[in-house]
């Protein structure tokens, strides 16, 4: 394999990747605001930002301490929301497991949801990927929204307040992460996997943030092998 | 908040730690060992596992309303998940999803 390949499927990964930015500005922009809301500094923010790069269990943490919870209780929230990367963790195995040690750590840093989605799309599309390919296509995808999250908390630090309430920039999230999973809707084993993911989480949702939704991730897998032997 | 600077950098270190921590996990851990079969199918469901169960409570029940569902909000996400079905890309239902949000936002004001 020559280099050039590895660097066109590392700009084909970048591509991959583009859309999302538009995904990420508000979401990043609204942590900023709501941490200056909150009372952290700048760099503090950042801090967030660049070194847990986990947008949602950011947005757990900052809710916990506003509510004045034990430091314990922060944590614990945070690190629970991010637990499905664990799972995220494991289904990138088969394709880059064999990469070596410091490639793996630099992937662990960047596996976020949207670094995640589209390389694991792009796997199963092009199984005929070699290693040196998946792992390029990987950092193309991480390369165009990593800064701009990083870039973007800052702003909302510095614009603050300023942003109408009316941009309804709480339901970036919802939006994103809908349109990242209709499409992968394409079989009923699929289907059946989505619907028992939202019935048991919303079933579970008195239980402490994080935990139910394991639970019915733990179900949905379950049940999309199920239906799948059964068709 | 009433955390002294120590500990909200001491929260932010072990956040930053721990969510590597969870990351590496299996990346780290097993590295290029072969996985059961069935756990790579189990594997093959993670996205529409884990993604459908954490939006389905924002969506019912938004913070920005207090918790109580909210009609613009309830069409945004239908819009996004049709579009998303319907054409198959993730950049058209965004938009899309944004669109009917913005719209409704906006006609629920003249109302």
């Amino acid at each position: 394999m020559t280099a050039a390949t590895v660097k066109s499927v590392y700009l084909r990964g970048l591509r991959a990747g583009a859309p999302f930015v538009i995904v990420v500005v508000p979401f990043s922009l609204l942590f900023g605001v709501a941490a200056t809301d909150a009372g952290l500094t700048l760099g503090q923010a950042m801090g967030f930002t660049v070194l847990v790069i986990a947008g949602a269990s950011q947005f757990a943490a900052l809710q916990m301490m506003v509510d004045q919870a034990g430091i314990a209780f922060v944590l614990l929230a945070a690190l629970a929301v991010n637990l499905r990367m664990a799972m995220y963790s494991a289904a990138l195995v088969p394709h880059i497991g064999a990469a070596p040690l410091w490639q793996r750590a630099c992937v662990a840093y960047l596996l976020f949801d949207q670094t995640y989605l589209a390389s694991v799309k792009a796997y199963e599309e092009e199984p005929d990927l070699t290693l040196r390919q998946k792992v390029a296509f990987f950092f193309g995808v991480a390369t165009p929204i990593t800064p701009v999250w990083c870039a973007m908390t800052a702003v909302g630090v510095l614009v603050g307040a300023t942003i109408p309430e009316a941009a309804a920039l709480d339901f970036a999230l919802p939006i994103t992460f809908l349109a990242m999973v209709a499409p992968m809707l394409r079989t009923s084993a699929h289907l059946a996997a989505a619907a028992t993911s939202v019935v048991v989480a919303l079933a579970l949702s008195g239980l402490p943030s994080g935990f139910g939704l394991l639970i019915a991730a733990a179900c949905a897998m379950a049940v999309g092998v199920l239906v799948e032997d059964r068709v | 908040m009433s955390y002294s600077a120590l500990q909200i950098w001491g929260i932010i270190g072990a956040l930053a730690i721990g969510t590597f921590l969870i990351r590496f996990s299996f990346l780290g851990l097993i590295g290029n060992r072969d996985m059961p079969p069935i756990v790579l199918r189990l594997l093959r469901y993670t996205p529409v596992a884990v993604l459908p169960g954490l939006v389905a409570p924002l969506v019912l029940w938004p913070a920005a309303t207090g918790g109580q569902p909210d009609a613009v909000r309830l069409i945004a996400a239908a819009v996004a998940l049709a579009v998303g079905l319907w054409t198959k890309q993730v950049i058209w239902a965004i938009l899309a999803g944004f669109g009917a949000l913005y719209t409704g936002l906006a006609v629920a004001q003249l109302l």
